[in-house]
């Protein structure tokens, strides 16, 4: 195979309707280099990567592989140029292995497959990768960081030349990221491959990147090599004048009564086998319990058994003493909101209204209903309200939910959820893939929720996120809690410790 | 973009369908032909016996009645995700009790009687599609083969009923169950040939895209059917919801059942089993399950019935000519399903519904 590609992206403009997405965006990636796309959402990042891939076709600009002029008119070109994609929606066949997945991206599939030839070059190939996936694993069954190695692993496999990636790191912990970018820039520095990676995380760029583009509002407003910038001149790129909102202060308050209380609840995972073993925890009222632990170690399935979307095969949960069932009626009387990852696909009915999923909580009493009949303009001015207060941009109160970009969908829900204050709150990775505006406008959101009073119970594979607003951390590692103790005064590369499972030695530290 | 949003679904939603018929009629075109005859004079006979004079539409209006309540059948559940083929034998099992309580019932008042029948009719067909709806909820059993394989039992069931213990000695030929009495008969629309079964199908239509678009457990049902987990999320509890889906789906396929021994036949026999539940399959597909678009839908495909009789007469085709095309037209509507969506890909103007990330 030959080495990198480079890829020129010339006078790119793309307008959809009267919304001009791209604006006359050049931007040159050179062969062998690790570059990285900053903008916030909307700026026109995932446009611009999408009229490279050939999904959409750009008003104007060229395209130059290489050295010479390219037409991408679909994905396949693209592929056949060697330049391949990571979403940051999962591509994997649901139902089939991991190595099954793998060999099924080639595009030259012989009619029958032949295992005994496959299986020893699929492992040959993970041998030389830093990150092990289990390669007979079924891919619905893995977690959310697992699926995106395999994501990336399945783009490598083909040999792709140039990379695309769009927020690759945000289901990875700090460590898995590292390993990931790290892998990928010693591809790059050993000009096997060219890396053009969609992020907003500072940190990655400046480690990992060697030059970057920062678009914004569909511009190229700046970039150049990460040697001659600072976080701070990139953040000021981005953001352009609008300054982030001040981070909300916490209130020193006393924890309150416990008001949720899980009692040794176990829960099986897709597969059937055992994910959550007789976990048991406490949330008082006005703290945050921050739940830190490598994904797929049953916390999906936990906040799943809460959601009442899984059924808990052992074990209780008591909320403000009483038990719980997920129902209608307990969830509105203990005023419980729930924020799960991947909105889309776990709190929302994709074809119905933005206007209908934010009355998804409370349809069947007024003002959204009179008796047994709906009012649809009660729908519509309660959705209004919501989408100006907290700026979801959206066309219509009545466009479907699909419609709208991943950063606009969690904050629709955000909004349903928090709407009205909760006394309950159960968030997972609420930032997966949200630039740092929605960022902090989320946490501030939450350390809100938590000042006025609600217990919050914070899932999040990113620690950074954890120490940043939880109260206490609890450790989930196979399925169990095996480490509790407060914020203060704990060290990050402790919790790391429990999270890779080698915490006993320090269990009464906790 | 609201507006290319609202369009791009609007287009679809006729377009593709239109384009499904059109190309079942050509491929139905393509097989007049190989009986040598001119597939023009086809289409233009098939206007007139389904819609070319009065009487030929009230044939079509006549036959149309039991597809709108069997495909109400399908399109309700539907609405709740689940795939319901189950009418056939909810209309036989429903025509069949109505029979069975109209002779019972023999010389009690009319109105009584008819009333009677009406929901015994409804209860016993909702019942047999509530039960494949059951076994869905509590023993996650596939509600399609479910309902597919409970009209093999409903109809064995009604051929040994019917053949058996309430066989009408005097029917020698055709096995039939007792004729019900005269005045327990449902006559026709004044004025007209067509019996009350198409009123009521047409009311029940209206009645249940009320109760999906306009009321709480019609919401409840769009939630389920869109998205499981957010209807999880939201504390309902989806069994009910799928059983009342069932019920009141089996409930209407039990009135055509009822239509069709009081208003048509006056007794149960093998003369109900002519596939009206199956091609309600056809009618709700074609409809995407929505209530209003199934009454058109109905009449069309009752037409296209209708025409059957003079395609043979006059070209001498096979009596069966218009099961091919309906055959054909069911192949077409469910391999367009496909489409929806991707048409709207390629008009340009129409991509602004997706807004970038």
């Amino acid at each position: 195979m030959t080495g990198a590609l480079g890829i020129e992206a010339v006078a790119m403009t793309k307008r959809f309707g009267d919304f001009v997405a791209l604006d006359d965006v050049t931007i040159r990636v050179r062969p062998g280099s690790f570059h990285a796309l900053l903008g916030e959402n909307g700026a026109g990042k995932s446009t611009l990567v999408k009229c490279i891939m050939g999904y959409y076709r750009p008003e104007e600009g060229q395209v130059i592989v290489g050295d010479r002029e390219r037409e991408i008119a679909n994905p396949r070109q693209a592929h056949g140029l060697g330049i391949g994609m990571v979403y940051q929606h999962f591509t994997l066949v649901p139902n089939m292995t991991v190595a099954e997945n793998l060999v099924l991206a080639q595009p030259d599939l012989p009619a029958v497959i032949d295992w005994r030839k496959e299986r020893p070059r699929l492992e040959a190939f993970l041998a030389q990768m830093p990150f092990k996936v289990p390669l007979d694993r079924v891919a619905s069954s893995l977690a959310a960081g697992e699926k995106q190695k395999v994501e990336i692993l399945k783009q490598l496999y083909l040999d792709r030349r140039f990379l695309i990636l769009d927020e690759p790191t945000s289901v990875l912990t700090p460590a898995e990221a590292d390993e990931v970018l790290g892998l990928l820039q010693r591809m790059t520095r050993a000009g096997r491959l060219t890396i053009l990676m969609i992020t907003h995380k500072f940190r990655e760029v400046m480690a990992f990147a060697d030059e970057v583009s920062v678009l914004r509002r569909g511009k190229l407003v700046g970039g150049g090599l990460v040697t001659e910038l600072d976080t701070d001149r990139m953040a000021a790129m981005m953001v352009g004048e609008a300054a982030l909102p001040q981070p909300k202060s916490r209130n020193e308050q006393p924890a309150g009564a416990v008001r949720l209380r899980i009692d040794s609840i176990s829960a099986l995972d897709d597969g059937g086998q055992p994910a959550v073993r007789g976990l048991s925890l406490e949330v008082r009222a006005g703290e945050i319990l921050g739940i830190a632990g490598v994904s797929g170690n049953g916390q999906r399935e936990l906040v799943e058994v809460l959601a009442g979307q899984r059924p808990a095969t052992g074990g209780k949960i008591l909320v403000d003493g009483q038990p719980f069932h997920a129902r209608r009626d307990q969830i509105r009387r203990h005023r419980i909101a729930l924020l799960p990852e991947e909105p889309l696909r776990n709190a929302c009915a994709p074809n119905l209204t933005v206007a209908e999923n934010m009355g998804l909580r409370r349809f069947d009493i007024a003002p959204y209903a009179r008796g047994p009949w709906l009012k649809p303009s009660a729908f519509r001015e309660a959705a209004t309200g919501l989408i100006s207060r907290y700026r979801v941009k959206t066309p219509s109160p009545l466009a479907p939910i699909k419609a709208l970009s991943g950063g606009n969908i969690q904050r629709a829900v955000l909004a349903r959820e928090l709407g009205e204050p909760p006394s309950l709150l159960i968030v997972a990775n609420p930032v997966f893939g949200l630039d740092f505006q929605a960022v902090a406008e989320i946490h501030n959101q939450i350390i809100e929720a938590r000042n006025l009073g609600a217990a919050v119970l914070l899932i999040s594979e990113d620690l950074d996120e954890l120490f940043e607003l939880a109260d206490r951390i609890a450790v989930m590692f196979a399925g169990r809690i095996v480490h509790e103790t407060a914020v203060a005064g704990t060290r990050p590369t402790e919790i790391g410790r429990h999270m890779a499972g080698h915490g006993e030695d320090a269990h009464e530290a906790a | 973009m609201t507006r290319s949003d609202g369009w791009a679904a609007t287009i679809d939603a006729v377009a593709i369908p239109v384009l499904a018929i059109v190309v079942a009629l050509v491929l139905f075109g393509a097989f007049v032909a190989i009986y040598g005859v001119d597939p023009f004079a086809a289409y233009g006979l098939m206007f007139e016996g389904a819609f070319g004079s009065a009487f030929s539409w009230q044939n079509s209006l006549l036959r149309s009645a039991p597809l709108i309540l069997t495909a109400l059948c399908t399109a309700l559940p539907a609405r709740a995700g689940l795939v319901v083929i189950g009418a056939e034998g909810a209309l036989a099992l429903g025509g069949l009790a109505a029979a069975a309580v109209g002779h019972a019932l023999d010389g009690a008042n009319g109105m009584v009687t008819v009333t009677v029948m009406a929901v015994a009719a409804a209860v016993i067909g909702g019942a047999w599609v509530a039960l494949a709806g059951a076994l869905r909820y509590w023993r996650g059993v596939n509600e399609t083969i479910a309902s597919l394989l409970l009209v093999y039992i409903a109809i064995a069931l009604f051929n040994h009923l019917v053949e058996g213990p309430l066989r009408d000695p005097a029917s020698l030929n055709k096995p039939s169950t007792p004729p019900i009495a005269d005045d327990a008969m449902i006559g026709a629309i004044p004025g007209f040939d067509v019996h009350w079964g198409l009123v009521t199908g047409v009311l029940l239509c209206l009645a249940f895209w009320v109760l999906i678009e306009r009321t709480t457990i019609g919401f409840a049902i769009r939630l389920i059917g869109d998205n499981q987990k957010a209807a999880r999320l939201a504390g309902l509890r989806l069994g009910g919801y799928v059983l009342v889906v069932c019920a009141l789906g089996g409930a209407a396929a039990g009135l055509a059942g009822l239509y069709e021994v009081a208003a048509v036949h006056g007794q149960a026999n093998a003369s109900l089993l002519v596939g009206y539940g199956f091609t309600g399959i056809l009618v709700s597909f074609l409809a995407r399950h929505n209530p209003l678009a199934i009454i058109p839908v109905a009449i069309l495909i009752g037409g296209i019935g209708a025409s059957g009789g003079l395609l043979q007469r006059r070209l001498d085709l096979p009596d069966a000519a218009v099961l091919v095309l309906q055959g054909i037209l069911f192949v077409t509507i469910l391999a367009s399903e496909t489409m929806y969506g991707r048409i709207r890909w390629r008009l340009p103007s129409l991509v602004a519904a997706r807004r970038p990330a």
